[in-house]
């Protein structure tokens, strides 16, 4: 099986069960506290590292060059309040006009 | 009855706007990650939750393993444990009935269905998220076919496009001092960690910090 679909069988697989636990398995029993306190911050946790490694993530190596510009302007985006699919649009645009250059 | 669902699809039909808009730019992204055209679908189908699937998508298009892709977009989804089980009593009917109206629990429905002035109702967290759902994968669908008449995806920065959209969706979720803990050290260890160690690492030593993140707080 390729990496593609390998990555689409299990995280699709994944979620299923993550919803489906309480409605079908747990019922009225909830989450312990010590697991539901942690797993509350994970999303922000996992989010600013895939801004970090997706920003300046090289092979092994820390890289400067256009995505740096987008993610900037894309700050600013979401700085105006824009809409999800502006700031996208904006950050892509230019990091485009960059390597243009 | 009926008036349920419908009062569900109807508040949410601003946000199905913005997911259908969403799910294009997925499509698009994954489609230029390398991703094929069936794949971004059957994932839209399935995982139906927004920033895993892009997060799976980005990860794989910078070459990354398919342990990376995985171990990300797991830790992203894993949120819809604990929001599942807090709307778990809501559900009844059948096994199979129950699991398969769990899957239309996304943030967005759930997060309607929670705010209603006369209460939580299921039905119309089934009917949000059953809206919702075809404007995701709809969107995708059109991403996918647009995604094919767009050439070098990097020449159109869209490999930029990936950290600003996890920027934006990071933004919305730091509403308490232990977010924004848990945020800054996680971005601090994965910048600390690229350069010592292969794609994927830095994402889930990140995402270790969340323990630390409750703790301090």
């Amino acid at each position: 099986m390729s990496a593609v679909w390998l990555s689409v069988v299990v995280v699709g697989a994944a979620t299923v069960l993550f919803k489906a636990t309480g409605p079908v398995l747990l019922g009225r029993r909830g989450l312990p506290a010590w697991l539901a306190g942690p797993v509350s911050v994970l999303a922000p946790a996992v989010l600013a590292a895939l801004v970090v490694t997706q920003t300046v993530g090289g092979h092994r190596e820390l890289v400067a060059d256009a995505r740096l510009v987008g993610l900037g302007v894309g700050a600013v985006a979401v700085a105006l309040r824009a809409p999800l699919l502006v700031v996208l649009v904006a950050a892509a645009a230019a990091a485009a006009l960059v390597r243009l250059i | 009855m009926r008036a349920r669902y419908l009062e569900g699809a109807r508040a949410v039909a601003p946000i199905g706007v913005a997911a259908g808009a969403f799910g294009l730019s997925f499509g698009v992204l994954a489609r230029s990650s390398g991703m094929g055209r069936l794949a971004p679908l059957v994932m839209s189908a399935t995982t139906f939750a927004g920033s895993a699937q892009f997060a799976a998508a980005s990860i794989l298009g910078n070459a990354g393993a398919a342990a990376a892709a995985i171990a990300a977009a797991v830790m992203l989804n894993a949120r819809y444990a604990p929001i599942g089980i807090s709307v778990a009593p809501a559900f009844d009917g059948s096994l199979l009935r129950r699991l398969l109206q769990a899957q239309l629990i996304v943030d967005e429905s759930w997060a309607i269905a929670l705010k209603r002035r006369e209460g939580f109702d299921v039905r119309v967290l089934l009917g949000a998220g059953g809206l919702l759902y075809v404007c995701w994968t709809g969107g995708t669908a059109l991403g996918v076919l647009l995604g094919d008449a767009i050439g070098d995806p990097n020449r159109l920065g869209l490999d930029a496009a990936f950290p600003a959209l996890f920027l934006a969706l990071l933004v919305s979720q730091l509403d308490s001092r232990r977010t924004v803990i848990a945020a800054a050290l996680g971005g601090a260890i994965a910048l600390a960690l690229i350069p010592f160690s292969p794609a994927g690492v830095p994402i889930v030593a990140g995402a270790a910090a969340c323990l630390v993140g409750w703790r301090k707080a």
